[in-house]
């Protein structure tokens, strides 16, 4: 899915030509049209709205806009066919879960970059950290923002500061760095012990030729980074891509993040 | 200074405000009958790089019903649409009270409060 799409916006209109709503049909409305992933404007001027939305006396006052009536019995659906027609985002397909980077706080060190199997993050032409591919990010997961030593990476719907964006304490740095310290210790970060493990799996699936082991070694690699990182969710773990692929894209990945750091002749 | 403008998010896709605060908050802007903006969801906008985010950031005084001031700042930024620090407010609906927040909302005076920073002029 790439994200071309923008939101489908809609005036609420209650100019000449409309007749004014009551702020509880005001509030039922606005949240229908939320709902419905449309950004809404309720002002006196509609601005660029695609279509106004309003309980009209005979139309709106300027002709020639496309409006919707409220009480049309089927407004909901009416709405939806003007976002299909006018291509705007769809609601609800995508949760919006990905990394935002505080570039007051990054030092583009490229830990993430390296990190990442999922080719979220990418460098722009001045070879500065970016977040390139929003999509590609898995639900839920903050792992990322757990190597990075600065506090860096938020994910504003994380539950907890300082990833969620609240104000990043001296305490908070501490930990950060102490995790990066303790996955160092484990072999460079959670998905490199992954990769070791299964590179002995693999040793092993070779000579054995055992499915079954194979898989239960699997498991047992994912219920280990599972303990390490309390926070990456089950079906992101059970979502990793075979090892020989993990193994091949951090390589494409740490290469990557190896070229955005080397000096520029 | 002009009148500020008041950006509302809804927050759709995530549990991450709660739910009384964010619709008393709505529910304020609809019975004072005050001019606003409603979003969806502010992370998806900023994700899809929605042009409304470089209008509102342009377009000189604004007050955000949202969530954390740090993470509103980064989604505009992220989305080619910085915030002017000194013309934004940011109401944190995660931890704020819908009283509170729907006054300071409503308040034609502006409290900037983005987090100032290396990057920030
Ligand atoms: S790990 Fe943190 S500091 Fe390093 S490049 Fe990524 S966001 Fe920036
Ligand atoms: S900006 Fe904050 S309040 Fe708005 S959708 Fe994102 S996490 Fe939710």
């Amino acid at each position: 899915m790439a994200l071309t799409q923008t939101a489908l916006r809609v005036a609420l209109y209650e100019g000449p030509g409309a007749k004014s709503l009551s702020p509880g049909r005001r509030f039922e409305t606005v949240k229908q049209l939320l709902s419905q992933g449309c950004s809404v404007r309720s002002a006196a001027d509609p601005g660029d709205a695609s279509v106004w939305v309003g309980d009209f006396d005979g139309g709106p006052a300027t002709p020639g806009f496309q409006h919707v009536s409220l009480d049309q019995p089927d407004f909901a659906e009416a709405i939806d066919g003007v976002r299909i027609q006018e291509q705007a985002a769809p609601a609800g397909q995508w949760k919006p879960w990905f990394p935002v980077i505080d570039y007051d706080r990054c030092t583009n060190c490229m830990q993430c970059l390296s990190f990442c199997l999922f080719g979220v993050y990418g460098v722009d032409g001045d070879r500065k950290l970016q977040v390139q591919n929003q999509d590609n990010c898995k639900t839920n997961c903050p792992a990322c923002s757990r190597v990075c030593p600065e506090a860096a990476i938020l994910f504003p719907k994380y539950k907890a500061g300082p990833i969620n964006g609240d104000v990043v304490s001296d305490a908070d740095l501490q930990r950060e760095k102490m995790k990066v310290d303790i996955s160092a210790l484990l072999g460079g970060d959670v998905y490199s012990l992954l990769r070791e493990r299964t590179a002995k799996a693999q040793s092993r699936f070779s000579k054995e030729r055992d499915a079954d082991k194979a898989l239960a070694e699997r498991q047992k690699c994912l219920t280990k980074l599972a303990a390490l990182s309390a926070d990456i969710p089950p079906e992101v773990l059970a979502s990793l891509p075979s090892p020989e692929e993990i193994a091949r894209r951090a390589a494409e990945a740490a290469a990557r993040a190896r070229a955005a750091l080397e000096p520029s002749n | 200074m002009s009148t500020p403008r008041i950006l509302y998010c809804h927050c759709q896709y995530a549990q991450v405000l709660p739910k009384d605060v964010k619709e008393q908050v709505l529910q304020s802007l609809c019975d004072r009958g005050v001019e606003f903006e409603a979003v969806a969801d502010l992370c998806e906008l900023s994700a899809r790089r929605d042009p409304l985010l470089k209008a509102l950031a342009d377009g000189g005084p604004l007050k955000i019903a949202a969530c954390f001031p740090r993470a509103v700042k980064w989604l505009f930024a992220a989305a080619g649409a910085p915030l002017d620090a000194g013309q934004t407010e940011v109401c944190n609906l995660r931890v704020e009270a819908a009283t509170a927040a729907s006054e300071a909302l409503l308040n034609a005076a502006l409290s900037p409060n983005l987090p100032a920073g290396k990057n920030q002029s």
